[in-house]
């Protein structure tokens, strides 16, 4: 269970990485704004509270693993990447830029703590999966280390998501936690029009997965599924986060137009603070 | 005459040993994963016919059978290296990497992950089962990946050396294999090494080069020696490693015959003959031939009969090569 203590400075990293998320995006003049601002309540968790691991040490071998398949909200990547202190704060002006080690969409290489690179979507669960099946290997079905795998709901559209998710099914690895960022957006429109996803939560249970639906903003409910996730042993988990895309900025909220695209510079101000204000209101309530 | 340091197999024009090439990967994966404990495998519903069923009953716990699903086998095989396992995935080649070329670029390549692909069935002389199961693509599909290592082994002997060599590389390889019973030219003795190619005949004052890969070295052979029986002088020269390709030798011989043929069993656009060129275009432009299969897809049909419609036999072989010595 989180402390309010706690749940009050998870609020107030998220507002601080959906600014660097902001800024990174008008610096860089390209990149994805939506599910970044949308995702950055689920990176403030994992990288504030749920993830074992040591930003000093990016190759510690008893880390968890996050592996990020939808890379293209590589800006909220980064953002927490920095604030938990994988880099410098300064460096997160560099996205996108030639000789960057923020890629466009996150590449393992170039940035240590980046798991995997991704990008092309639907071929993170695969690899999660293979990470978590080594691991159930080497240290047995108790093994206490997670992999968690984030995705965007767009991209489970992708064939290869349901291949895994049918040899998830079959392995049922303990220590597999998937979160899908369930904003209903894609690139040409909202989900449901694009290619209809519902019900969603029956799919992945027919896959034999262990579902939970929560609130992707609500920081109660996002950490109490990834702890009831944990203790799951005889099947892969699946934690249907709903969020809201854009979230904090109402011009970006819920509009597919801006899945794709960065903030324009002379709305950057203002962008700022909305999120301030919006947050401070949270602080209080 | 066949090269008497290669240790070859000295009755192969007499009665050759028959055997498939994935019997040889098959038997080198076993030993790889007796002699690593990092080795795993995993394979797409295929596991008798590429013969990872060796690997399979020895280490059930290392064995991961994934079904029908090789876009998810390659990024799954990511993984696992990604927690420092040696992953070798299986199916045809028509599937792997036909069907996960992206994933293999990305999850693999891109990621730089030590993933080993193999491809069997490669090839139209699969045979039977016709143009939608020959793999004559993937030679092409796999040398233009940045650090994937291409490897077509010339006989069962030489595939499962390419195997334990390839467990033991740091870095993506691709292996190719075939269905059909090739004969076996080599012997436990003959040299393999990444990155070497090996002259395996050689008649007196050669006046042509034959570069082949994979099941055509055999093709290749027949036709050195019947060419050598007309009087004709050629050198063969075996190239298991597409990639890396030793240049350096590839201009020696253009230098030293002034024309080169290249065999395939693979589309003759973007495979092996490719690479030769590019490799002579730059440094030493000679007159050369590339026998694949021209723009066309397989079909139906025995092996033998294949080879001979698509112009990859040692006859075809004789003829082309004759064709570039006049000219």
């Amino acid at each position: 269970m989180l402390s309010d203590k706690e749940i009050k400075d998870l609020q107030k990293q998220a507002l601080q990485i959906r600014i660097d998320v902001l800024e990174m995006l008008v610096e860089a003049g390209s990149g994805h704004t939506a599910g970044s601002l949308g995702m950055a309540d689920i990176f403030t968790l994992l990288y504030f509270h749920t993830l074992r691991h040591n930003p000093k040490d990016p190759f510690w071998p008893e880390r968890d693993r996050l592996i990020l398949s939808n890379g293209h909200v590589a800006p909220v990547l980064y953002a927490a990447m920095a604030r938990a202190g994988y880099m410098p704060v300064s460096e997160l002006k560099e996205l996108r830029k030639f000789g960057s080690r923020l890629q466009g969409h996150p590449h393992r290489e170039f940035l240590p703590g980046v798991e995997t690179s991704s990008g092309p979507l639907g071929e993170g669960l695969s690899q999660a999966l293979g990470m978590a099946l080594a691991d159930r290997l080497d240290n047995g079905h108790n093994s206490s280390r997670f992999f968690f795998c984030l995705m965007g709901d767009g991209e489970i559209n992708e064939g290869n998501v349901w291949e895994a998710a049918l040899h998830a099914g079959k392995e049922k690895p303990h220590n597999l936690i998937a979160i899908i960022d369930r904003n209903d957006i894609q690139i040409d429109g909202y989900t449901h029009e694009v290619m209809p996803l519902e019900p969603l939560a029956d799919k992945w249970e027919a896959f034999g997965w262990h579902v939970q639906t929560v609130n992707g903003h609500d920081f109660v409910e996002l950490e109490s599924a990834i702890e009831e996730a944990k203790v799951i042993n005889n099947k892969p988990s699946m934690i249907i986060a709903l969020t809201v895309p854009g979230k904090g900025v109402q011009e970006f909220e819920r509009n597919p137009f801006w899945h794709g695209r960065p903030p324009k510079e002379e709305d950057l101000k203002r962008a700022i603070e909305e999120l301030k204000k919006h947050y401070e209101k949270e602080l209080i309530d | 005459m066949l090269n008497g340091e290669l240790f070859l197999d000295e009755n192969f024009f007499k009665e050759p040993k028959q055997e498939a090439l994935r019997m040889g990967f098959g038997q080198g994966l076993l030993e790889a994963g007796k002699k690593d404990a990092r080795v795993v495998a995993a394979c797409a519903d295929l596991t008798g016919s590429t013969k990872m069923d060796l690997f399979r009953d020895e280490f059930p716990d290392r064995f991961f059978e994934v079904g029908i699903t090789e876009q998810h086998m390659a990024a799954f095989a990511s993984g696992l290296a990604a927690m420092g396992k040696i992953p070798f995935v299986s199916s045809y080649a028509m599937f792997s990497p036909g069907r996960n070329w992206e994933q293999i670029r990305t999850t693999v390549c891109y990621n730089d992950v030590p993933v080993k692909i193999v491809g069997s069935h490669a090839g139209i002389s699969v045979g039977p089962d016709g143009g939608t199961h020959q793999a004559i693509e993937d030679i092409a599909l796999m040398r233009i990946l940045p650090r994937m290592i291409v490897l077509a082994p010339m006989d069962s002997v030489e595939a499962k050396k390419a195997t334990l060599e390839a467990a033991k590389i740091d870095a993506p390889v691709y292996i190719r294999l075939a269905r059909e019973n090739t004969p076996v030219i080599s012997t436990e003795k003959t040299p393999f090494k990444i990155g070497e190619l090996y002259e395996i005949w050689r008649s007196e004052s050669p006046k042509l080069t034959i570069f082949a890969t994979g099941t055509s070295v055999y093709q290749a052979l027949r036709a050195a020696k019947e060419l050598d029986d007309n009087g004709v002088g050629t050198i063969v020269v075996s190239v298991p490693s597409i990639k890396p390709l030793d240049k350096e030798s590839v201009l020696m011989y253009a230098h030293e015959t002034e024309k080169v043929l290249t065999v395939e069993n693979h589309q003759a656009a973007g495979g092996f003959g490719s690479a030769i060129a590019e490799v002579l275009v730059e440094e030493k432009p000679v007159p050369m031939k590339i026998m694949g299969v021209k723009d066309k897809f397989g079909q139906s049909g025995k092996p033998e009969e294949l080879l001979e419609y698509y112009e990859l036999d040692a006859p075809a072989i004789v003829r082309a090569s004759e064709e570039l010595i006049k000219r």
